[in-house]
């Protein structure tokens, strides 16, 4: 089908383009940019006036909850939020039930992820079988299978003579390894990140050290290794110093935050409320500016949501007892807009971390609007809002510190390969 | 956000926290308990004021002394009283916390006193049924985790006003494991909030929590530091399992450096009163000989312990 | 509306009781009126038995609506209520209901001999069948006001009209 996508304001942050161009798709591909190929003739047009069209976002972290967790949501109600946030392209932890440590798992997840309307999905093999941190997976076999990393999603690997072998193992076949710095110990049984908050609400603190000790682990086996590492979902400013330093003396190292932690901070717990639960814990105001900062300045090199559906059930009990996790998928591309308007950066900039910067982590070739490239695109309004609330999630999972919430911007459509996933009127 | 434990007016509609509470609310309550206190010493001691309203005593922590006391002020203003000790091993079977808040009000409960292992779950209690529209049912928390155990620091406001009238001029020192200390956080949001100028905490390092002192409060590790020229000494009680757990090595070198004896409370100024929430450890957080001596204001604690929870539950009713 | 002398109606009702009295006679004020009135009453009277004042708060039957008032002051009953005659003393009687309450929490303390009532000031609009065997001055008020007794910073009783 062929496709033209006129009137709309460009923004494509990997070929520096900010403009008034239209958009040619045929055959699932960009055919041009700018001026119609020759001969061209659209099946559809769609008309972008005062719309914003940039590369379809990729979140470097959503649980689809398949397979294992299907009470708390299905690919179906995922993949429709993330085609309405969006969102086309997803890489999600190995944290399923059973883990993706199996070649099998890995096929039967992409295959039942292979629909018109569905994100690319990129999954994320686990880096030790059943992530017990014991022994290895076959990883050149997972990757064949199409993970495109490995990791641990929070499980952590506490005998580091095999997190550093997994290491090892990786790097001879340059797979990329994706670690979550968290000390299995320290903080074990805190709920909160450990300061005045957690100390005037009586909450089980983690400390930052916990975050820092891991990651110091981390950062030096894979000077020592060579492997290529990404730290996700950072949540300290001490632990982004650490970053910044290694990188400084050759490390080759990329790290995101999620979307949480680039807004709230402890505080927001407020009245122990159970949303404001996750992991890494909220860290206070300090942690969030540097982090704010950081993903400005390209410090940190994406941001991702941390899709993490829960049930209802498991958040309606005291805050330390509820599952930790935020829905996130819809957001990703609103708190992007907010943080950019309110730390005064480009449209480009803010894009630029959910596209082109989120693409190039997960080693792929997406994230632009180049000509030949496959036509995953994103169209919103950067003057609409999108009001968060139980109804307006796609979700199955509808919690989120968020609800409640007015956010700047509001996607109203989404092509993935040509194909318009979502659309909604104006 | 509203402090859900108030009305849009102000008033107090669930007794969840000292913290956030204003003072002119904290000082109302003491003062409504001093007249509870003479009814103890009546013939009967009853007064009509919850009659006909059902007290739900929700205790999801075994503790026979703070119920029992809860009992005996309910009692004491001709409530009908039911007591409900939920093992851990119901709730494994299923039924959340919600659930059984659900089905005692379909029993027409009035009031529930509760006390929980998790930290926050009085609040989530209180917001529950603000939002199936049960306003006119009152949460009374009698301690959830560590967060906080807001009539067990009003009844030691009371003791300390009784014994010392002026807050405004004293030096008070609270000794012990303040890391795992529900009563110490409410003790530290009262005292501050009445105009206690000087307010410590006293222990070692792995027992005094993380920025406790952004909470207002001078820290101490050594303890005749710690007490010097103190009006109230707050003694905390220490449990067992600390000594698991790695945070301290032994009951003998904890009672050594961190017990309340004659020679560390002569530090304290000479009329100084010392209090203990209860139960106590004789021999490891206090001396027997301090326990039982003249400075000791342990017992009275308990006598006003119920008119002050007499006091809050008719303030929740009559609200 | 010409107000009677305050101080001139406590010598009247002194003078009223003095013949109804026993030798074990306790004179129980309701705070805070008619503990200024029993006062008077005991003085002039120069009885054995120390007064006893009561503040019927907790006995109130408007509870549920009201709540609690922020000035509850203690009650005092210094003396055995067991087998002992009471007379209880208000400044205005007006409902008969907080002469209610303070016959219940009397009995809280013990069972009396007999309790008799004396008043001040007898307002009529009784919702109750509560009877003064002593009442130095009945007074219809006009609808819409209170009768209040006062006492100066000198302690000089006076009756006033307030606004209800």
């Amino acid at each position: 089908m062929k496709i033209q996508i006129k009137n709309g304001r460009l923004i494509d942050p990997a070929n520096h383009i900010d403009a008034k161009k239209d958009v040619f798709i045929a055959a699932g591909r960009i055919a041009a940019v700018g001026a119609a190929p020759e001969g061209f003739v659209a099946n559809r047009v769609i008309d972008a006036t005062s719309l914003v069209v940039c590369p379809g976002l990729i979140d470097l972290s959503a649980r689809l909850r398949e397979p294992g967790f299907e009470y708390k949501a299905t690919l179906e109600s995922e993949m429709a939020a993330a085609a309405a946030g969006g969102v086309t392209s997803l890489a999600c932890p190995p944290d399923t039930d059973p883990p993706l440590d199996e070649p099998g798992l890995v096929e039967m997840l992409k295959h039942r992820a292979r629909h018109p309307n569905f994100a690319h999905v990129y999954p994320v093999g686990a880096l030790t079988l059943g992530l017990a941190g014991e022994r290895l997976t076959e990883m050149a076999e997972l990757h064949e299978a199409g993970c495109v990393a490995f990791g641990q999603a929070h499980a952590p690997v506490v005998d580091t003579q095999v997190l550093m072998r997994a290491l090892q193992y990786a790097a001879t076949f340059d797979f990329p390894v994706w670690l979550q710095a968290q000390d299995p110990f320290l903080g074990k049984d805190g709920v909160a990140h450990d300061g005045e908050v957690a100390t005037r609400l009586g909450l089980p603190g983690i400390p930052v050290s916990a975050e820092t000790i891991a990651l110091s682990t981390i950062l030096q086996l894979a000077r020592d290794t060579g492997v290529r590492i990404h730290i996700t979902r950072i949540s300290s400013a001490a632990a982004l110093e650490m970053i910044v330093a290694a990188r400084a003396s050759g490390i080759v190292v990329t790290c995101d935050v999620s979307i949480n932690h680039l807004h709230l901070s402890d505080a927001d717990i407020g009245y122990f409320d159970p949303h404001a639960h996750i992991v890494p814990p909220l860290r206070d105001g300090r942690d969030r500016e540097a982090l704010r900062r950081g993903l400005a300045e390209g410090a940190i090199n994406a941001l991702c949501s941390d899709h993490t559906p829960v049930d209802d059930d498991a958040k309606q009990v005291p805050f330390g007892e509820a599952e930790p996790g935020a829905t996130g998928l819809e957001l990703l591309l609103p708190l992007a807009l907010k943080w950019a308007g309110e730390m005064q950066l480009s449209l480009s900039t803010a894009l630029a971390r959910v596209t082109c910067d989120a693409a190039r982590v997960l080693g792929i070739p997406a994230g632009t609007l180049s000509a030949g490239a496959a036509a995953d695109i994103c169209l919103f309004d950067p003057r609409g809002s999108f009001r968060v609330t139980r109804e307006s999630l796609k979700s199955q999972g509808k919690n989120t510190p968020f609800l409640g919430l007015e956010l700047p911007g509001r996607v109203r459509c989404t092509l993935i390969e040509g194909h318009v996933a979502f659309e909604s009127g104006r | 956000m509203r402090n859900p434990q108030l009305t849009k007016n102000g008033e107090l509609q669930h007794l969840l926290t000292i913290d956030g509470l204003p003072r002119e609310i904290l000082t109302a309550i003491l003062d409504t308990a001093a007249p509870f206190t003479e009814v103890a010493e009546r013939e009967v001691k009853k007064l009509p004021l919850l009659r006909g309203k059902s007290v739900f005593n929700l205790f999801f922590e075994n503790s026979t002394r703070t119920r029992t006391t809860f009992e005996i002020a309910a009692k004491r203003l001709s409530a009908d009283v039911i007591n409900l000790n939920i093992s851990p091993s119901s709730t494994a079977k299923g039924e959340t916390l919600l659930d059984t808040v659900d089905n005692l009000c379909a029993m027409q409960a009035d009031m529930f006193v509760v006390r929980h292992a998790s930290s926050g779950a009085p609040f989530l209690m209180a917001q529950h049924l603000a939002a199936m529209d049960l306003e006119h049912i009152h949460v009374i928390n009698a301690g959830d985790g560590r967060h906080a155990h807001p009539t067990q620091g009003l009844l030691d406001m009371y003791t300390i006003r009784h014994y010392k009238q002026d807050f405004t001029g004293l030096v008070v020192a609270i000794v012990g494991d303040v890391l795992h200390s529900r009563v110490a956080r409410s003790q530290i949001h009262a005292l501050i909030t009445l105009g206690v100028p000087e307010v410590r905490v006293i222990g070692p390092k792995t027992l005094i929590p993380a920025d406790v002192d952004k909470l207002g409060v001078r820290v101490f590790h050594d303890m005749r530091a710690g007490l010097k020229d103190v009006d109230v000494v707050m003694m905390l009680r220490l449990q067992n399992e600390r000594m698991q757990g790695a945070l301290l090595p032994s009951p003998q070198e904890f009672f050594k450096y961190y017990g309340l004896t004659a020679d560390k409370l002569d530090c304290a100024r000479s009329d100084a009163i010392v209090m203990h929430p209860g139960p106590m450890n004789r021999g490891v957080e206090i001396d027997s000989a301090v326990a039982d001596g003249p400075h000791a204001v342990i017992l009275p604690q308990v006598t006003f312990g119920i008119a002050v929870r007499m006091a809050v539950m008719s303030m929740l009713a009559g609200a | 509306m010409q107000l009677p002398d305050a101080e001139r109606l406590c010598a009247a009702l002194a003078d009223s009781l003095r013949p109804g009295l026993y030798p074990d006679t306790a004179l129980i004020g309701i705070h805070t009126g008619g503990v200024w009135v029993a006062e008077r009453l005991h003085a002039a009277l120069a009885l054995k038995t120390p007064l006893g004042s009561l503040d019927v708060s907790f006995y109130r039957d408007d509870f549920s609506r009201s709540g609690l008032h922020s000035q509850i002051k203690s009650s005092d009953i210094p003396f055995e209520v067991k087998d002992r005659p009471i007379v209880i003393v208000d400044d205005v009687l007006y409902t008969g209901r907080t002469i209610r309450a303070a016959m219940n929490e009397i009995f809280d303390y013990g069972r009396p001999a007999r309790i008799d009532l004396a008043v001040l000031v007898d307002r009529g609009g009784r919702e109750l069948p509560v009877c003064p065997r002593w009442s130095a001055q009945s007074l219809q008020i006009e609808p819409g006001k209170n009768l209040q007794l006062e006492r100066s910073r000198t302690g000089v009783l006076s009756l006033r009209l307030i606004d209800a």
